[in-house]
């Protein structure tokens, strides 16, 4: 039931207070991947001179995608926590650019789901990719 | 030998450097970071507030929060350590922000909502890269609840 799917995660979303704070949407869910994308906003600058997000700005957002495309995944039933996540900087997001991050869970073990992600801003040039273990609840067997 | 300057003096000058330093970046002031010196040593407060929450049922503090609290300790860690004999000699004027090439996040335990707290250590600083690592804790400060490494790449000074 690939639509159920999307529905929970996108209410999964629209409930966490950090992802409404950033101005967080869903853009898609698909099982174990998601799309998620926020806008540029002068709040989250983290470098002054040029007006580029910050770093967290950009790992908030990775991080929220690659949980989502845990919860969407097939072998998930519950929740999921972070173990471990890795980001590499490639470049500084556009500043007035929308910062859009696609997550793929590759991998889910009956305790760990594998994650990678990939963020971008308007362009086809990523901004940063990461990979990330995340804790997997209720799995079944 | 030289007198040494009053007490006031030194402390106003060092608040004032920090201040300009974590000031110029707005981030840190949305995520609601605050920094506290003792000397040169520097202590990273995340004051809890709702809009960190990542789990709503726990309640449980966002891993993205969490990740950006340590990145703005270490950034600013670094950024202190290279200004800071700039500013022992009373240099003023912007800053630049060493830039983070990668960052890695380990989450220990889950966060509470709860004030955090960080401190971090720079473990290599050369000329184009540094390497900084990072704890933080909540209620016990030998009960870690998320450690990072991270690398940077220098300003030019």
């Amino acid at each position: 039931m690939p639509e159920k799917k999307a529905r929970i995660a996108k209410q999964f979303i629209a409930a966490i207070p950090h992802a409404r704070a950033l101005e967080m949407s869903v853009d898609q869910v698909l099982s174990g991947r998601a799309e998620l994308s926020l806008p540029y906003n002068e709040r989250l600058i983290g470098d002054p001179e040029t007006g580029v997000l910050h770093g967290g700005v950009v790992t908030a957002l990775l991080d929220t995608a690659m949980g989502t495309a845990v919860v969407s995944h097939p072998q998930s039933t519950g929740g999921t926590a972070t173990i471990d996540l890795r980001i590499d900087y490639m470049r500084g997001a556009t500043p007035g650019q929308r910062l859009r991050a696609e997550a793929e869970c590759y991998r889910v073990t009956r305790s760990v789901a594998f994650v990678r992600a990939t963020a971008y801003d308007e362009s086809d040039e990523p901004v940063a990719a990461a990979a990330g273990a995340f804790t997997v609840e209720g799995a079944k067997p | 030998m030289k007198k040494p300057e009053p007490v006031q003096v030194i402390k106003q000058r060092r608040d004032a450097a920090l201040a300009e330093l974590v000031g110029g970046i707005p981030f840190i002031g949305f995520l609601g970071v605050q920094f506290e010196r003792r000397g040169d040593e520097l202590t990273a407060t995340l004051p809890y507030i709702e809009h960190l929450v990542g789990n709503p049922i726990l309640p449980a503090l966002h891993g993205g929060a969490v990740g950006a609290f340590l990145e703005i300790a270490a950034q600013i860690e670094l950024g202190w350590q290279t200004y800071w004999p700039q500013f022992e000699a009373g240099a003023t004027g912007p800053k630049l922000i060493p830039k983070t090439i990668d960052f890695t996040v380990d989450y220990l335990r889950t966060g509470l909502p709860r004030d955090a707290y960080a401190r971090a250590v720079v473990n290599r600083s050369g000329r184009r890269f540094a390497s900084v690592h990072v704890e933080a804790w909540q209620d016990n400060r030998s009960k870690l609840f998320a450690q990072a490494t991270g690398h940077f790449l220098m300003p030019r000074l």
